[in-house]
């Protein structure tokens, strides 16, 4: 956002909904539909490994995305704020990921939590790094 | 209507997320992806206080699974990791993980800690 911004006055608050209401209209409606796929998950998943799921696909199909529409296509200039920052930014969650690692954190359950926290950690950043990769090869 | 409190939820804390990381990341020049960080321990913070609360099934629909959901990402997070990686900001990458972790556990304990002995 434009640090000149001064959002007390009117005038240049509906500057900046000129210019970003756009953008902002079609996370929203990204990030909802996002949360609600999550909210899904949650349903047929058990636990914490909805929470695990979520995070790695989520992860590599950011992967997969960014890779198209910086590098292989020209995309729309709507496309990275909703389906990125939108749909995919509200299907994946960190607040969840580090409240499961407290829910976990009962007497006999420590190993368990500081594997979930291990476990997601490689497993969705290494699934990003390889849907990078291998979305790159696939386009090249 | 659990379904529908979680979408409105979210989307309420998407857009958020994006203004704060707009925000945040228009106020310094470092590659460090500081405005993701920012709302994922805000957003952990925020579900530990929630939890620690006990709310109700709807308010933890809405703000919990809806709202905190929104406003944090795990697949930006991971991202911006890779992407620091492939810049070789190996520092960069490795101090993202660890503070992101740390702090987001961190606040997650604290919320929950502050609010469940109220």
């Amino acid at each position: 956002m434009d640090p000149d911004v001064d959002l007390h006055v009117p005038a240049q608050r509906q500057e900046l909904a000129r210019t970003h209401g756009g953008v902002l209209a079609v996370i929203a409606l990204g990030g909802g539909l996002g949360g609600l796929a999550r909210y899904g998950v949650g349903l047929l998943v058990p636990g914490v490994w909805a929470t695990l799921a979520v995070n790695v696909v989520g992860g590599a199909l950011l992967g997969v995305l960014m890779v198209l529409i910086t590098e292989k296509w020209r995309a729309h200039p709507l496309a990275r704020p909703f389906l990125g920052v939108g749909v995919l930014g509200g299907f994946t969650t960190f607040s969840t990921y580090t409240n499961d690692f407290r829910h976990l954190l009962v007497p006999g359950g420590v190993p368990d939590a500081f594997a979930y926290l291990v476990l997601t950690l490689v497993a969705a950043v290494g699934a990003t790094a390889l849907a990078v990769a291998l979305t790159r090869r696939a386009v090249a | 209507m659990t379904a529908l409190l979680v979408f409105l939820g979210a989307a309420a804390g998407a857009p958020l997320r994006y203004l704060v990381d707009r925000f945040v990341q228009s106020r310094h020049d470092t590659v460090f992806p500081w405005g993701t960080l920012t709302v994922n321990v805000a957003g952990s913070f925020v579900l530990g206080c929630l939890a620690g609360a006990a709310v109700d099934p709807a308010t933890a629909a809405l703000l919990g699974t809806g709202f905190c959901g929104g406003l944090t990402t795990y697949s930006t997070f991971g991202f911006e990791t890779v992407r620091l990686l492939e810049n070789r900001a190996h520092f960069h990458a490795v101090a993202n993980v660890v503070i992101s972790v740390v702090a987001g556990v961190g606040a997650a304990l604290l919320g929950y800690t502050v609010l469940a002995d109220l």
